[in-house]
């Protein structure tokens, strides 16, 4: 029979923090002790940053990233080309894309890819908003940025299908061999694609 | 609990962090899950493509469990399908299809045929025939076989050219024609006695449009899916590459 170490509220702070990516009951208590150790430089803080960030972050009503003003602070910018629209799944994706800093865009999210195992169809996806997006005047090419995944591929051939003709070039990730890869272990697929895609020295 | 069989992955859904859900078309143990550990991981994640065919071992303490699935890749052909719009597409729609089988009830018809179907994906006028084919399969499979041998009619087996919308079954020319309007057109590469051959494409978007008809109306409404959208657009495909030829 198990018996209760900690009040209920503590309790409640281990079983919440247990629910977050990566940790689980025993990093999850772990993380509880090290905040309530350290009451006044973590824990308030961080209960306090967590309540901002429920009054204050929204959804982009542009491009559906997330961010504390509406529109986001990457539709806001005005260095931004507006020519140019990154297509992405998540807002993790975006982020990535953001960490690299290898393109000046605005991006659009979607909010996930078409999965008919997880019953998520066009409807569920910020596709018509994209389509509208890629129809404005201003914009020149729409670069789909979505995971190499049948379900990223079928998402990104939809949504090329859907824009057609719009009069904007439609782009797509290249695939191929990654940093670090060494073909022997590569799938065979991957080097499929990585030939096709041979670029000229 | 342990076996070892042939499967094609109809995909993965990611658990936990590190983990997948794999569900395979398998040869001998039909529809099954199974969980990956290090399934969303780079090293196995693109194994785990629906389309590929892998060599499943699944365990278990008891067999009512979801069980653990260790997998060896053994035809990855998932990463070649994304250089054509259809083949995303058409494996998308398979893999959709084949959901609606029960799970592990054993179907290796349903395998064999997908085997051959996922092999000829790359041409889509070679592939959409198969696809039309593989449907009329799977509502066989499903206990809703249409009776495409002879005349519901007259009970003949020469000039089949209609399906009753009502009984699923075949209707002659002649004893069809009042009511064409009313009736789904039954195109010759569906017929009993069909031969070989170069497949047109008005017989194939007649043939979508016939199994189409009671995959909807049979599979789908019941259980209040609605049709992939990948069907859709592979058969736009398919018209606009027979418009390309002509």
């Amino acid at each position: 029979m198990s018996t209760a170490i900690a009040g209920p509220e503590i309790e409640r702070l281990i079983q919440l923090l247990a629910r977050l990516p990566g940790l689980g009951p025993r990093s999850a208590r772990r993380a509880a002790l090290h905040l309530i150790k350290r009451r006044e430089q973590l824990l308030v803080p961080l209960a306090s940053a967590m309540q901002t960030a429920i009054e204050k972050i929204t959804v982009c009503r542009t491009c559906g990233n997330i961010d504390t003003q509406n529109p986001c602070t990457i539709c806001a910018d005005p260095r931004r080309d507006p020519s140019v629209i990154v297509v992405v799944a998540d807002v993790g994706d975006l982020w990535a894309l953001e960490r690299a800093r290898v393109i000046n865009a605005r991006y659009h999210v979607l909010g996930g890819t078409l999965s008919p195992l997880d019953g998520v169809g066009p409807q569920d996806l910020a596709i018509e908003a994209l389509v509208t997006r890629a129809h404005a005047s201003d914009v020149g090419e729409v670069i789909i940025a979505l995971n190499a995944t049948v379900d990223g591929q079928t998402t990104a051939y939809y949504i090329t299908d859907l824009i057609a003709d719009a009069g904007v070039k439609v782009t797509r990730l290249a695939h191929g061999v990654p940093v670090g890869g060494e073909l022997d272990y590569l799938d065979e697929g991957t080097l499929s694609a990585a030939i096709r895609q041979r670029t000229p020295f | 609990m342990n076996w070892t069989d042939e499967g094609i992955v109809l995909g993965a859904r990611r658990h936990g962090e590190a983990s997948a859900i794999l569900e395979l078309m398998t040869r001998e143990h039909g529809r099954h899950l199974g969980l990956v550990r290090g399934g969303a991981g780079t090293r196995l994640a693109p194994l785990l493509q629906p389309g590929n065919t892998v060599r499943a071992t699944w365990r278990a303490r008891l067999d009512e469990h979801l069980g653990n699935f260790t997998v060896e890749a053994l035809d990855l052909r998932a990463g070649s399908f994304f250089s054509a719009a259809h083949a995303v597409y058409g494996v998308t729609y398979l893999a959709a299809l084949c959901r609606l089988l029960p799970e592990r009830d054993p179907h290796a018809q349903v395998f064999a045929a997908l085997s051959h179907v996922i092999a000829r994906l790359d041409v889509v006028l070679t592939a959409a025939p198969i696809i039309v084919r593989f449907e009329l399969n799977m509502l066989r499979e499903l206990g809703f076989g249409l009776d495409l041998a002879t005349c519901a009619v007259t009970g003949a087996r020469a000039d089949l050219a209609y399906v009753s919308p009502k009984s699923g079954r075949a209707v002659g020319l002649v004893a069809g024609e009042p009511w064409r309007a009313r009736l789904l057109r039954l195109p010759a590469f569906l017929r009993a006695d069909a031969e070989d051959g170069a497949v047109s494409t008005t017989d194939v978007i007649d043939g979508f449009a016939l199994t189409g008809f009671f995959v909807s109306r049979h599979v789908l409404e019941p259980r209040s899916l609605v049709m992939p959208v990948a069907r859709e657009r592979f058969i736009a495909i398919v018209a606009g590459a027979a418009a390309d030829v002509a």
